[in-house]
């Protein structure tokens, strides 16, 4: 790694190592000062660096500055409350003595309570997401709004008005008890799963961008099975439905980066070592009573990565869709089921059931009522194609719709 | 003196900043470190490096008159010095020319100073 590249490799993979560490120490009430002296401990690196040298171990310096800069901290505000506040001073002294742990146990242990922290039930979900993807994974304010296709301002306000609810909330930085912990956890898995949707469904069209979304969902959810106490079933079950997913990553984009549907992909893109993990995963998510969304659909996304297709497999998937509609429906859903139900009953049948969806803006309900039409009524095939073409905005999948058109 | 300096002397380049203060993005900063050490490499290319130092902004005081010692020098002075590196030069010239290639520049409010090293050897 060439060094200038250095710097933002370790940005992304200690930052949040820092502040995890630090918001820790300090609470969240000092959030912003945790960020600060984490980014800050960066600044040194980057104006130091390049005179004297990279040290021979740069992680281990970028802790050691961290650490000095953090007690430096806890020394001025120390001294701040013996002047303002005599009384503080039992309290307070001796604060600064303490070492600021940055050992992987406590950089591993803080990052699970963040977690915990961040996706506590009082903030909306889409701040939830933002704050994890700035606390939790080290991201830019550039980077989160290229993810949501927003602008910065949004995310800056965003942002500060989550810090400023878990503050007011008192929310504390640690572990949930035994009692809470499945309650508690359900925000912290849908955090992680939407996480990885925004970057497997994404609109962006920036791919290395939604590929790191995908990944640090997964990093995140490995957190939680690193750890005892969060290790559930349901844990396992959305950590091989990540997985199984993103082993088509490669083969679900074109040349042109126009999405390829299923049925179209080459399946020699399919990343066998993640499907392998992903197995491994959804073997341990099958202990305990609870079937969770997450079970349902690492089973759909299991099936998904069998090339051979067989009756077996689209009766499975039916079933499992008509599990997954039961316990929670979206019509995402609902329109694959039609597509497991086309290769299990037909076309006809699968047309009848389509057409009773209402999905009006949804460019991939045409492509599929395009796909079902072809063959059977050529003309119905061109009328949704050409209506899913007329929805799409995005380039390389209006190429596609339009290939498809043609081959009628 | 003139022909004294057609020795190669050495110069100190102290970089100084309006503001150092301003947290950089990751991107902002790995392009800094790329410049600096383009420009610190290509003076070394010519065997013209001597030694470069960054001073760091946190926790800097000021001790003024009387032993008072301030938080700074933000807040009371508007510049501040960001680093130095000391090279060998020919000339003023040179080294000025040096000067001219440092990152630091590219801030607007930011200069650099360039200060012939007395040698301490009674030939200056």
């Amino acid at each position: 790694m060439e060094q200038p590249e250095l710097i933002i490799h370790l940005f992304r993979t200690e930052y949040r190592k820092i502040v995890a560490v630090l918001c820790k120490r300090f609470g969240f009430d000092q959030i912003e000062t945790a960020e600060d002296i984490a980014a800050d401990t960066f600044v040194t690196a980057a104006q130091t660096w390049p005179m004297r040298g990279i040290p021979p171990n740069p992680v281990a310096w970028l802790y050691n500055v961290a650490k000095n800069k953090a007690r430096n901290h806890l020394q001025r505000e120390t001294v701040f409350n013996e002047k303002v506040g005599p009384e503080l001073i039992h309290t307070s002294s001796g604060l600064y003595e303490q070492d600021i742990d940055l050992s992987p146990q406590n950089i591993n242990d803080s990052q699970l309570q963040m977690m915990f922290a961040i996706c506590h039930p009082s903030i909306p979900a889409e701040a939830q997401i933002g704050l994890s993807l700035r606390i939790l994974c080290g991201f830019g304010i550039d980077e989160i709004a290229a993810a949501f296709l927003s602008n910065k301002d949004t995310i800056n306000k965003r942002l500060f008005r989550a810090k400023e609810k878990l503050r007011g909330g008192k929310v504390r930085i640690e572990l949930p008890g035994a009692a809470e912990l499945d309650e508690r956890l359900d925000p912290v898995l849908r955090t992680i799963y939407l996480l990885f949707n925004e970057g497997y469904y994404s609109v962006s069209q920036n791919q290395v961008l939604r590929k790191e979304l995908c990944f640090e969902a997964i990093r995140l959810c490995y957190m939680l099975i690193d750890n005892r106490e969060t290790n559930k079933p349901t844990v396992n079950a959305l950590l091989a439905l990540m997985l199984f997913h993103a082993s088509r990553f490669e083969a679900r984009t074109g040349k042109n980066r126009e999405l390829v549907l299923y049925d179209d992909q080459d399946t020699s893109l399919w990343d066998t070592d993640l499907i392998s993990r992903g197995s491994y995963f959804f073997h341990c998510a099958a202990s305990g009573d609870t079937l969770s969304k997450y079970h349902l659909e690492a089973g759909i996304a299991y099936w998904n990565t069998q090339k051979t297709d067989s009756i077996e497999k689209w009766e499975s998937v039916l079933q499992l869709y008509n599990q997954l509609l039961a316990i929670e429906y979206s019509p995402v859903a609902a329109l694959n089921r039609t597509y497991a139900l086309s290769k299990t009953r037909g076309k006809e049948q699968a047309i009848m059931e389509a057409e009773q969806l209402t999905l009006e803006n949804y460019t991939f309900y045409f492509i599929l009522l395009g796909d079902l039409y072809t063959g059977i009524d050529t003309e119905m095939a061109r009328k949704n194609l050409l209506k899913a073409l007329s929805i799409t905005k995005n380039t390389p999948d209006k190429e596609a719709i339009r290939r498809k058109i043609d081959l009628l | 003196m003139d022909q004294k300096f057609t020795k190669m002397d050495e110069y100190a380049l102290i970089m100084r900043h309006e503001d150092g203060t301003k947290i950089a993005s990751p991107e902002q900063m790995q392009i800094w470190m790329k410049q600096t050490m383009d420009w610190i490499g290509d003076i070394a290319a010519k065997n013209k490096f001597v030694s470069g130092t960054g001073l760091l902004f946190d926790g800097a005081k000021v001790v003024g008159h009387g032993g008072v010692v301030t938080d700074g020098p933000f807040g009371e002075i508007k510049e501040t010095i960001g680093g130095l590196i000391v090279v060998k030069a020919d000339s003023v010239e040179e080294a000025i020319e040096f000067a001219k290639g440092c990152p630091v520049l590219q801030g607007e409010g930011n200069t650099m100073e360039v200060r012939r090293i007395a040698k301490n050897d009674g030939t200056h």
